[in-house]
């Protein structure tokens, strides 16, 4: 009896777990393989014809190959973004952690609020129309590391603390610069926690739906988020299309999820607040 | 020793490593949330602001449509909140337990964290349709009759949070199975040689321990539903009518309706909002903490 417990106990919590979370996403799955017509009638069924060939190329000729664009302009804003992000966060998170100055309440009042304050979209519209980077992919990016340039300091910080300072002294006698410290020694060093960085902003900025909305409008600038939040009104009468412009943009997190799991899961856990 | 001789030297830690990233939240995250305090007192088209006091203020309060809006981000924070909390821990107690499959079982829980909250919202959206829905056809075949889960003006900000709720709940699962995990065996074990049953263990032991996780998740989760607006614009804009509009709508639609005042007030209503909720809840929960 004792023993049989956790299999019974597992494939209840399985069988549950299966309609609740894998049931969305083989729905998802099926429609986009489906003809327009029999998706219409979005049941859960298997498709008469399999049109995933079709439906793929057909969600991508949209619009003149609006969803290419939108995939090259949310690939090169979260890079980009990315890039920026790792360097100066590990730059505020090192001296954070090992210089006691006065600056540090600042910061640490700094990063408090940016995990906690929504941003005020209007004066940053304005703010970003004063200097001339409103509806561009340079202003998007700022924005981004700007608003999450908290998260990820708050994880180099911690880790930071991690390497001893003999390292620091050691670089120092040998005649290395202070900033050849921090590039040469010290950022290396912190390649577990740039990977976890990397994979968890990555999947935050690429799946962010907000702040494209409010600063980058336009057609050329078109993100994949946006994409699928306008495909939602043009293609009520093709829920084929719909799913599919769905299903591409669940693949990409799956991928990433399969791969660096335990980074995610290291990154969701060690500071984790966010909106 | 070490400390002195560095402090003597020029520190090796030069403070311009702040300047990068303080350059770009300053201009872009410090200023704008500074100027908002500005802009919200103002009628304002981005070129010229005119001096209003506090007539945006009073619109806001006085417009019950914009009212609604501030009750149902305190309703929607709260259910989010509570049900992921819960929800959370109960799924990472039974996950962190001796069961069936259970890698796999995290990993799914987890998944939805990690996807497109728009493709989410239009997924849902469409399975929650009242007559062609999946929902509510697998409800007929057990013979009960679905809602009108989106269409249904009383039922609209739950659905919603309930698919949030979906979404959300691995992340409070995780948290809570690392808080779990550090909680030392050495206390069931004790616990069991003195008899106590499984609920009075989880009461006594598991609830008071995992306490850190817990403020964590309601913070995190509070903050979250506070400041919630993809999920609810790609499900239902704020409708039917205005039932499901919460301060983040709110502001987005003031802002496209070129009403730039009153959507900084609104802005400046929501950071009030939040300030007041989890300072003293922060402040709160950690000296409990320190009592114990």
């Amino acid at each position: 009896m004792r023993q049989m417990r956790p299999y019974t106990s597992g494939a209840i919590a399985l069988a549950l777990a299966t309609v609740i979370f894998v049931l969305p996403f083989v729905f998802i799955a099926l429609q986009a393989v489906k003809s327009k017509s029999e998706a219409s009638r979005l049941d859960f069924t298997l498709p008469e014809q399999w049109l995933f060939w079709d439906n793929l190329a057909a969600v991508f000729q949209a619009r003149d190959y609006q969803l290419v664009l939108a995939y090259f302009n949310s690939t090169l804003i979260t890079v980009v973004s990315v890039t920026i992000l790792i360097l100066f966060s590990a730059m505020v998170g090192y001296v954070m952690q090992r210089r006691r100055t006065r600056w540090n309440a600042v910061a640490s009042g700094a990063l408090f609020m940016g995990l906690m304050m929504p941003p005020a979209v209007v004066p940053t519209i304005g703010l970003l129309q004063e200097i001339g980077l409103f509806k561009t992919i340079t202003g998007m990016i700022l924005i981004q590391v700007a608003y999450n340039l908290s998260f990820s300091t708050l994880l180099y910080r911690s880790f930071i603390s991690t390497i001893p300072r003999d390292l620091d002294e050691a670089a120092l006698i040998d005649g290395a610069k202070p900033w050849q410290i921090f590039f040469r020694v010290i950022l290396p060093l912190l390649k577990p926690v740039t990977v976890t960085n990397i994979v968890v902003q990555s999947i935050a900025i690429f799946n962010d739906f907000t702040n494209p909305l409010y600063y980058l409008p336009g057609k050329e600038n078109v993100t994949v988020q946006l994409t699928l939040y306008n495909f939602q009104s043009m293609y009520t009468s093709q829920y084929n299309l719909l799913f599919m412009n769905i299903l591409l943009v669940t693949v990409p997190p799956l991928i990433v999820f399969i791969f660096f799991n335990r980074q995610i899961v290291a990154g969701m856990t060690a500071g984790a607040v966010k909106g | 020793m070490t400390e002195t001789r560095l402090r003597s030297r020029k520190s090796p830690y030069p403070l311009w490593f702040f300047l990068p990233a303080a350059a770009v939240y300053g201009v872009l995250f410090v200023v704008p949330t500074v100027s908002s305090l500005w802009f919200s007192l103002t009628r304002w088209d981005l070129s010229s602001a005119e001096f209003i006091g506090l007539e945006n203020f009073r619109q806001f309060f006085s417009e019950p449509f914009l009212v609604k809006g501030l009750v149902n981000t305190l309703i929607y924070a709260l259910t989010t909140s509570g049900l992921k909390t819960i929800c959370g821990l109960l799924l990472a107690v039974l996950l962190t337990g001796n069961i069936f499959a259970r890698g796999f079982l995290r990993t799914l829980v987890f998944f939805p964290v990690l996807v497109s909250t728009i493709g989410i919202g239009i997924a849902f959206t469409v399975m929650m349709h009242p007559t062609k829905g999946i929902i509510n056809a697998m409800l007929e075949t057990l013979g009960i009759p679905g809602p009108g889960w989106l269409t249904n003006p009383a039922l609209a900000l739950f659905s919603v949070a309930l698919v949030d709720l979906w979404k959300g709940v691995g992340l409070a699962t995780l948290i809570f199975i690392a808080g779990l995990a550090a909680i030392s065996p050495d206390y069931y074990e004790a616990a069991r040689i003195d008899g106590a049953t499984r609920f009075q263990q989880f009461w006594r032991i598991t609830l008071p321990l995992v306490r850190p996780a817990t403020i964590t998740v309601i913070t995190l989760s509070l903050i979250g539903g506070l400041r919630s607006f993809d999920l609810i614009w790609a499900m239902t804009r704020g409708g039917p009518g205005f039932s499901s509009d919460v301060i983040a709508s709110v502001i987005y639609k003031q802002y496209q309706a070129g009403f730039y005042g009153l959507s900084t007030a609104g802005n400046v209503i929501l950071f009030a909002l939040i300030a007041i909720i989890i300072l003293p809840l922060t402040v709160w929960l950690n000296r409990r903490e320190v009592e114990q």
